[in-house]
């Protein structure tokens, strides 16, 4: 047993516990907290990945940016408390459904392929720069690249144009 | 917007950055003024020649008090923090000019709002609102001032009170006073 | 991992703390000195020789303060706030290196943690986009409107200014062609970056101001308008936390800039005395300290709507143009 292994089998424990915190908890600020926990170890352990970009990214991204959005509407909504007025009745089989897909996916991979072992032995010190993800980035998956950004471009629009309506309605 | 406004709008910003600018170098020139600070408990700043402090009783130049025991400064106090009890004077034991002196004479100076209405309503100029401003006190027994806290000493050339004095001299309770105006 | 390399990050990291909390001690004699002299005054001058044991009597005072937690606060969240706060604050110097490489005893030292990783401007931006948990929980677990209305605004206003933050460090990136801190400071060899780019040097200087919540950018706790905003129900230790964290970030701000963008630990004479490298840098950062405190000094508080406009209508294009402007020059130039 390495010390990676025991290192991956306490981030990942921390991992799963903040995730189902995150489900089970009552208080709407303390799942959001819970995710950001969640983040946190996650990008800790793309750190062990020898990930460090994508470590950091997930930290500004996840955790610094669109978390820190989430709190801010909770906070100015009011929020906090689950509302009573019960759940949503499609919500169980579906959730069921989806884990249940999950669950076959990985499965079909691990058994496919086997548990990987010593991945990180054979990757150039290059792996996971900025500058290898740049180059890949913007050559391989140039396509994909474009289209998320365009995506995000036509939501911010889409914001754009609805406050702005509501703007006029109010004058 | 219109490219007018729009350049007219960043001439604006340019020229707001010398404002800041300016900002900037006012607080910067004044770190080399003087301070105005006083460094207080060992320089005091001298108060004005009207300030209104702690009150004092005075004297006359042979010994006697002033204060007659008349009780108008209680009267005139607003905040109600002057108590006087008056007895009489005699010959043998004369404290102040006229009947009457001050027996008792505190000023509870946690009521009092140093407004110095008690200097103005005193027919013989007895109390007084002087210099002393470093009243602070560890209880509130310690902030009621007696008259043996609040009168001044004896006069050079005059003698304590009581003075045995020979009859019929001290009989006028006011002394006459120059018109002020 | 050999002890003695382990060992020499272990008290490295605890010299990079010390800076932190040494240097928050005394920044708030040196704020609360030039700050009064600024206004004319003397500033605290009874403790001690110049007033120099003023931080250990506030340091005193603080910690014999009652400890006081509000009725409606979530004790848990309200008691965790000011810890996740400093903790940034203290982390964030791990890339900054102090000073050169330096052989000592046959050995080779580096002035610093993690100096050459190859996304230390990331980690930077990373730290400072976490550093507005603590403000937030601050103000929702203290069950008071007026902290909240602190945390609402913080995080309003931290994420407008990180993106003008990160844009601005993106110039010395671009000209460094690196992410590494060392690469950068490296590329600052015969020209600081400020000069190539004030531009970015600006835009970096407002935008850490906000996000540091320093005046005239401090609506989280704009006194007139939220009593202290998000720290308003905090009283002794925890308190001095939060005043740790502001003034640790304070610090760290001023290392960043002055690595990114006024040459880090370089100046004259360094091949030949290695160790004037944290001199240089030392300087450098309380120069810049003293140019925060000035603007305190000068400049009254923003407006809210103010400065949401101005973050996102101005210093967001400023930026961007900046980055534009120097790819261009740098293409034109060739690099």
């Amino acid at each position: 047993m390495t010390i990676d292994l025991v290192l991956f089998l306490g981030l990942a424990l921390i991992a799963v516990l903040a995730a189902i915190a995150m489900i089970a908890s009552r208080n709407t600020v303390y799942s959001a907290l819970f995710l950001v926990f969640n983040f946190l170890t996650v990008a800790t352990l793309y750190l062990l990945l020898n990930a460090a970009f994508i470590a950091v990214v997930q930290i500004t991204v996840y955790a610094g940016a669109i978390m820190v959005l989430f709190l801010f509407v909770i906070m100015l909504l009011g929020t906090e408390r689950e509302s009573i007025g019960g759940r949503i009745r499609w919500q169980m089989p579906l959730a069921i459904v989806l884990g249940l897909a999950l669950a076959g996916e990985l499965a079909y991979v691990l058994l496919r392929n086997g548990i990987v072992q010593g991945l990180a032995a054979d990757l150039s010190t290059e792996f996971g720069s900025p500058a290898s993800i740049g180059r890949v980035l913007f050559s391989e998956y140039l396509v994909p690249f474009e289209v998320t950004s365009i995506l995000l471009l036509v939501a911010m629009i889409g914001a754009i144009v609805i406050t702005r309506k509501l703007r006029r309605e109010g004058k | 917007m219109n490219l007018m406004g729009l350049l007219r709008g960043l001439w604006a910003a340019f020229l707001s950055m010398f404002e800041m600018l300016r900002g900037l170098w006012t607080t910067f020139r004044s770190m080399f003024e003087t301070p105005v600070t006083y460094q207080y408990p060992e320089v005091k700043r001298p108060v004005r020649e009207r300030f209104k402090g702690r009150h004092v009783l005075k004297r006359y130049d042979n010994g006697l008090e002033r204060c007659i025991g008349c009780a108008l400064c209680a009267a005139a106090c607003p905040a109600d923090a002057i108590f006087v009890e008056a007895a009489e004077n005699t010959d043998e034991e004369r404290y102040s000019p006229g009947e009457r002196y001050a027996r008792t004479y505190e000023i509870n100076l946690m009521r009092c709002i140093f407004c110095g209405y008690c200097e103005d309503a005193c027919p013989t100029e007895a109390i007084v609102l002087e210099h002393q401003y470093e009243l602070s006190f560890t209880s509130r027994r310690d902030a009621i001032y007696t008259k043996e806290l609040l009168i001044v000493p004896v006069p050079e050339g005059g003698k304590p009170t009581p003075q045995n004095v020979p009859v019929g001299m001290f009989n006028r309770a006011i002394p006459e006073m120059k018109d002020p105006a | 991992m050999s002890w003695a390399l382990l060992l020499e990050w272990v008290i490295k990291s605890a010299v990079i703390i010390m800076i932190i909390l040494g240097g928050f001690a005394y920044l708030t004699l040196f704020e609360r000195r030039v700050l009064a002299r600024m206004q004319t005054r003397i500033g605290p001058n009874r403790a001690g020789p110049w007033g120099l044991l003023q931080p250990v009597a506030d340091g005193i005072k603080l910690i014999f303060n009652e400890e006081l937690i509000p009725e409606q606060a979530d004790r848990v969240l309200f008691i965790l706030a000011p810890v996740i706060t400093v903790v940034p604050a203290l982390i964030i110097l791990a890339v900054i290196p102090l000073g050169p490489e330096v052989t000592l005893f046959g050995r080779r030292y580096v002035f610093g943690l993690a100096s050459n990783i190859n996304v230390g401007v990331l980690y930077i931006l990373a730290v400072a986009s976490i550093a507005v948990y603590g403000i937030v929980i601050a103000g929702w677990a203290s069950g008071n409107k007026y902290a909240l209305m602190g945390g609402v605004r913080s995080t309003a206003q931290m994420v407008s200014y990180e993106l003008a933050l990160a844009l601005a460090f993106v110039g010395p990136i671009m000209l460094a062609g690196s992410m590494s801190v060392d690469a950068i400071i490296e590329g600052q060899t015969h020209l600081w970056y400020v000069i190539l780019q004030p531009l970015g040097f600006l835009i970096f200087l407002i935008a850490a101001v906000a996000e540091i919540n320093r005046a005239p950018f401090d609506m989280p706790e704009a006194e007139q308008e939220l009593v202290a905003g998000y720290h308003a129900e905090y009283s002794g230790m925890k308190f001095a936390l939060f005043f740790m964290a502001e003034y640790g970030k304070m610090i760290a701000v001023s290392f960043i800039a002055a690595t990114m963008f006024l040459g880090g630990y370089l100046g004259p004479f360094l091949d030949r005395w290695p160790l004037l490298g944290p001199i240089y840098l030392f300087i450098k950062v309380v120069a810049l300290l003293f140019f925060l405190v000035w603007l305190r000094a000068t400049f009254p508080r923003f407006r809210y709507d103010q400065l949401m406009a101005f973050g996102w209508k101005i210093l967001l294009p400023l930026g961007l143009l900046n980055v534009v402007i120097t790819g261009v020059i740098i293409v034109l130039v060739g690099g």
